[in-house]
C-alpha cells in the first residue's frame, strides 16, 4: 500500500512537471489555476477529512489571500499612486488599509496572516465553546455572508463586486509574459509538493493521529488529558494558511479576485473537490481538486449549461456511492483485482499440488 | 491514612431529578473499590462527576495532589491523573490498536509536544508491556474498530493503563465478556491496583464476590453502605433493596 501511494505521488509530480512540454500554454495556465485549488484542497482535506469538522467557508479565506496580494499589484499597477476605482469614488488619497500593501513582502505574509487570524480568532471562541458539527458549519457560512457583503458594501476600498483587477506587473515584471507564466506556474507546483509534504508529515505525527482520534470521538479525547479546542483550532489555522496560499498565487496567475470567487457557492465547491477525490486521503484531496476542475472547464467550454447539473450529479453521485471518493474507488477496485489474482495463484497451486496430494 | 479521593456531599440535579443526594465516599491508595447497586442508583452519575463529565450542584471532589477538583475542565482533571473507562467500549476504531495506545500514554499534551512527539525505544517499551497486560500483542496493527468486544474493553483498560492514573473509575468492565475473559479481567483489575487506586461499578455479583474487598452500595442516588462483601450481604437495608428489585445479593 506505501509503495502505491508513494508511486501515485511519484506519477504526479511528474506528470506535472512535464505538462509544459505538451500542454498549450492556454492549458498549462489553466492547470495552474487548478494547482492552486489543489494547495488549498489539502488544507480542507485535514480539517474535514482528518479532523471531521466540516467548514464551508474556506472561500473566504482563499478570498483573503488574494485580496491581500491583488492589493499589492494594484498599487504597482496604479501610476498615481491610487487605485482607479477609488479615484471614481473621488477618494484622493490612499486609505490607511493600503498602504503597507505597496510593501510586496507584507502584502504576501499578510497573505497567510491575515486568514490565519481570522481562523484563530473564529475557531478559538466556537470550538472552545463546543460548538460542532452543523452548527458550526452554519456558522463557516455566515462568515462567507458576512465577508461577501462587506467586500460588496465598502466598493471605495475593496473594488465592490468588480474585485481588484487589471494588474500585470509584479516586482516590475510583466505577469502576462510566457516565460513568466511558465515560471509562475513551476512556482505553483513547488508549492503544493511543500503542502502535500507538510500535510504527509503532519497526518504521520502523533498530532496528525490526535486529529483523527477527535473525529473519531472529540469527547474521548478530553478523558485522556487533551484539550481538544487547542487541536481544532491548529488544524484551522492551518487550513486557513493554505487557502491564503492558495489565493495569493490564485491572483498572481489569473489576474483578478472578486467577491463572487469567495462567495457560498465556490466555498462549497471546494468541499465537493474534496469529497470526489476521497476526504481521507491527501492524494484524493489533490487529484480531486485538479479533476473536478479539469471537468468543469470542460463542460463550460462545450456545454456550459450542464455544468451545474453535472456537479449536482457528482454530489450525489459522491455521496451515494462513493463515501470515499475516486481514491477509495481506486482501492476497493485494486483490492477485488489483487484477491482475484491470489484466488487465481492458490487454484492454480491446488491444481499443480493435486496429483501429489491424492 | 489520608484518602486519594473525597467526595463531600455530592448532589446532582437533573431537572428537578436528584440522580444523586449527597454522597459522601473515600477511595484510599492501593485499593479496589466496587461499587455496586440497581440500575439507576446514581453509579455511572458518581464517575461523571468525578472525571468532570458532569458537574455536581453541589458538593466538592477532592484528589490528593490537585485539591478541589470539581470545577476543573476534563482534559485537566485527566491530566491530574483521573483515568476513566466508560460503559460502552469507547475507543477510537478507524486507529490501529497501537495508535491508540499511543495516544494515551502519560506524556505533554500540548500541540505543540504532540507534533514534535518521537516514538521512542521508552514508548515503544511502555505499549509493548501494557499489549502483554491486555492479551492484544499480535492485534497490534489492527483498527481497533475490527476487534471483538471483550477485546475492545481491554484495549480501553490498557488505554487507561499507560496513562499512569493515580486513580482508575471503570464502569462495568466486564459487561459483555465471557465467563474467561470476565475472570481474567479480574485478575487484570487486582494487578493494576499494585500502581494506582480502582473504582470499579459493577453488576455481576459473582464477579464482585470473587474480585472485591471492599464494597460501597448505591441506592436511589445515595450510599446506602460500606464494607467487606460479606457484611454488607448481610445488611438489612441492602437485602431489601435488591429483593425489593427481584434481585437477589447472594
Ligand atoms: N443526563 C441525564 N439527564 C437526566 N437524567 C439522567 C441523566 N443521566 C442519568 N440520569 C438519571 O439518573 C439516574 C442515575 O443514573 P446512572 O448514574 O446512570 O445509574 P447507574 O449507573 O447506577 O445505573 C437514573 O435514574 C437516570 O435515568
Ligand atoms: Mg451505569
Amino acid at each position: 500500500m506505501k509503495n502505491i501511494s508513494r508511486s501515485s505521488y511519484a506519477l504526479l509530480f511528474i506528470f506535472l512537471l512535464c505538462a509544459p512540454l505538451f500542454l498549450h500554454d492556454f492549458r498549462v495556465a489553466l492547470l495552474a489555476k487548478f494547482l492552486c485549488f489543489a494547495i488549498l484542497a489539502v488544507g480542507i482535506c485535514l480539517i474535514w477529512g482528518y479532523t471531521g469538522i466540516l467548514s464551508l467557508g474556506h472561500g473566504v479565506f482563499f478570498g483573503l489571500g488574494a485580496y491581500c496580494v491583488a492589493m499589492y499589484l494594484k498599487l504597482e499597477a496604479s501610476p498615481t499612486g491610487i487605485p482607479d476605482f477609488m479615484g471614481w469614488s473621488g477618494i484622493v488619497e490612499l486609505p490607511g488599509l493600503w498602504k503597507p500593501f505597496a510593501n510586496p513582502y507584507f502584502a504576501i505574509s499578510a497573505a497567510v496572516i491575515v486568514p490565519v487570524l481570522l481562523a484563530l480568532v473564529l475557531g478559538y471562541f466556537t470550538f472552545k465553546n463546543r460548538i460542532r458539527g452543523v452548527y458550526f458549519s452554519l456558522i463557516s457560512q455566515a462568515l462567507v455572508v458576512v465577508f461577501v457583503t462587506l467586500f460588496i458594501g465598502k466598493q471605495e476600498i475593496t473594488g465592490g463586486t468588480n474585485g481588484l483587477t487589471n494588474f500585470s506587473t509584479a516586482f516590475g515584471i510583466s505577469l502576462t509574459n510566457r516565460g513568466v507564466q511558465q515560471v509562475l506556474y513551476f512556482i505553483t507546483v513547488g508549492f503544493l509538493l511543500l503542502t502535500v509534504a507538510f500535510a504527509l508529515w503532519l497526518t504521520k505525527s502523533r498530532a496528525g493521529k490526535l486529529l483523527m482520534a477527535i473525529r473519531e470521538g472529540e469527547n474521548r479525547v478530553r478523558f485522556l488529558g487533551y484539550n481538544p479546542t487547542s487541536f481544532k483550532v491548529f488544524v484551522y489555522c492551518v487550513s486557513a494558511a493554505l487557502a491564503g496560499v492558495a489565493g495569493g498565487l490564485f491572483v498572481l496567475q489569473v489576474g483578478m479576485i472578486s467577491p463572487e470567487m469567495m462567495g457560498i457557492i465556490p466555498s462549497i465547491e471546494m468541499v465537493l473537490w474534496v469529497a470526489v477525490g476521497g476526504r481521507y486521503s491527501i492524494f484524493g484531496a489533490v487529484i480531486g481538486a485538479i479533476l473536478t476542475n479539469s471537468a468543469k472547464s470542460f463542460f463550460s467550454e462545450s456545454y456550459p449549461d450542464f455544468w451545474l447539473f453535472f456537479l449536482g450529479g457528482l454530489f450525489i453521485l459522491v455521496v451515494l456511492v462513493m463515501p470515499n471518493g475516486l481514491v477509495g474507488l481506486g482501492k476497493s477496485v485494486g483490492e477485488k483485482i489483487t484477491s482475484r489474482i491470489k484466488k487465481k495463484e492458490k487454484e492454480d497451486v491446488q491444481h499443480e499440488a493435486g496429483p501429489y496430494v491424492s | 491514612m489520608k484518602p486519594v479521593l473525597t467526595c463531600r456531599d455530592i448532589k446532582v440535579d437533573f431537572d428537578g431529578f436528584y440522580a444523586l443526594k449527597g454522597v459522601n465516599l473515600n477511595v484510599f491508595h492501593e485499593e479496589v473499590r466496587f461499587l455496586i447497586g440497581p440500575n439507576g442508583a446514581g453509579k455511572t452519575t458518581l464517575l461523571d462527576v468525578i472525571c468532570g463529565k458532569t458537574r455536581a450542584t453541589n458538593g466538592q471532589v477532592i484528589f490528593e495532589g490537585s485539591g478541589q477538583i470539581d470545577k476543573m475542565q476534563e482534559h485537566k482533571i485527566a491530566s491530574a491523573g483521573i483515568a476513566r473507562k466508560f460503559q460502552a467500549p469507547s475507543i477510537f476504531p478507524k486507529l490501529t490498536v497501537f495508535e491508540n495506545l499511543e495516544l494515551s500514554v502519560k506524556q505533554k499534551k500540548s500541540v505543540w509536544a504532540l507534533l514534535t512527539a518521537k516514538l521512542n525505544s521508552e514508548v515503544k517499551a511502555k505499549i509493548d508491556y501494557i499489549l502483554e497486560k491486555i492479551n492484544l500483542q499480535n492485534e497490534r496493527n489492527r483498527e481497533a474498530g475490527e476487534l471483538a468486544h471483550g477485546q475492545k474493553q481491554w484495549l480501553e483498560i490498557g488505554m487507561q493503563l499507560i496513562q499512569e492514573p493515580n486513580l482508575l473509575l471503570l464502569d462495568e468492565p466486564i459487561a459483555g465478556m465471557s465467563g474467561v475473559e470476565r475472570e481474567k479481567t479480574g485478575y487484570l483489575i487486582h494487578d493494576i491496583a499494585k500502581e494506582c487506586s480502582v473504582l470499579v461499578v459493577e453488576h455481576d455479583m459473582d464477579f464482585v464476590r470473587n474480585f472485591s474487598k471492599q464494597v460501597t452500595v448505591m441506592h436511589e442516588g445515595a450510599v446506602l453502605c460500606e464494607g467487606s462483601m460479606a457484611e454488607v450481604q448481610e445488611n438489612e437495608q441492602v437485602v431489601e433493596v435488591y429483593l425489593g428489585r427481584g434481585k437477589k445479593v447472594c
